[in-house]
């Protein structure tokens, strides 16, 4: 029998500084295992991140969920916080965190997953680059 | 004439910031990308030079030398860097992708052989804004 769950996506960007440095750690060992991401005056992304959001379809309206409404939720939750800002500097979220793709991911999944509604399945997949992407929870 | 194109790349923070402004006139010409803290692009960069491909090799220039000297002199000092505070050829100018632009240029053209001719320096700072700087 068909599972009648579809999956939505909905895909942002945002641009921001960051480094990747473990403040327990001595400045050899920084530079060691992060390399060129330890620069101690940042460097930067693009970040393309999709949102996908599993459910089915309410019989009303045929959405999974409103996508107008989505694309606000992540604008409010995600952008504002994170586009055009220095991570390590700039956000609560990464100020004591290292702000890895993966912990990236792991955060915007947490402020997703707090607004939206149990009935939904969420996974967040998040580009560094375009070679270089993570995916949350895998 | 034939036209070759070499793209690399490189990911690096800036801000674009007037220091002859104030905070509020810096914030309010260049918005959000005025963040004293900086932000951050993967940046696309297409070198194309241009030429009569050679008789022996049919090669306008050899790209693998094109990508080593664009390596040296242009991404080895802006990959993972700080583009207003770690680039020597960035200093006391608006970090802007026009001026990057520019000034890759620059760093390029006294490196290539006689024979080989610049034509355009395509710099993408996001998949939807890129400028063009053809000398």
């Amino acid at each position: 029998m068909l599972n009648n769950k579809v999956a939505v996506f909905r895909r942002e960007h945002f641009n921001a500084a960051h480094r990747l440095n473990n403040p327990d750690w001595t400045v050899e060992e920084n530079k060691r295992v992060f390399g060129l991401c330890n620069n101690d005056n940042y460097h930067g992304h693009n970040y393309d991140l999709e949102v996908k959001v599993v459910g089915v379809p309410n019989p009303s309206t045929g959405y999974v969920l409103d996508m107008k409404w989505l694309s606000e939720l992540i604008k409010v939750e995600i952008l504002n916080k994170f586009d055009h800002k220095n991570l390590n500097l700039d956000t609560v979220e990464f100020a004591t965190v290292n702000p890895s793709a993966e912990n990236i991911a792991i955060v915007i999944y947490g402020l997703l997953r707090a607004k939206l509604d149990t009935s939904l399945d969420l996974k967040i997949r998040l580009y560094e680059t375009e070679r270089n992407f993570v995916e949350y929870p895998a | 004439m034939v036209y070759l194109t070499r793209l690399e790349h490189f990911n690096a923070a800036h801000k674009l910031f007037n220091p002859d402004w104030s905070k509020e006139q810096n914030e309010e010409v260049f918005g959000v990308c005025a963040n004293e803290n900086w932000h951050g692009h993967n940046f696309d960069l297409y070198v194309t030079v241009k030429g009569i491909p050679d008789l022996g090799t049919g090669f306008v220039y050899d790209v693998k030398k094109l990508s080593t000297l664009v390596k040296l002199h242009v991404i080895d000092k802006l990959d993972h860097k700080n583009l207003n505070l770690d680039v020597d050829f960035m200093q006391n100018k608006m970090c802007s992708t026009e001026n990057l632009a520019i000034a890759i240029w620059e760093q390029i053209v006294p490196h290539l052989p006689e024979n080989v001719t610049l034509h355009c320096i395509k710099l993408c700072e996001t998949a939807r804004i890129y400028v063009e700087y053809y000398g």
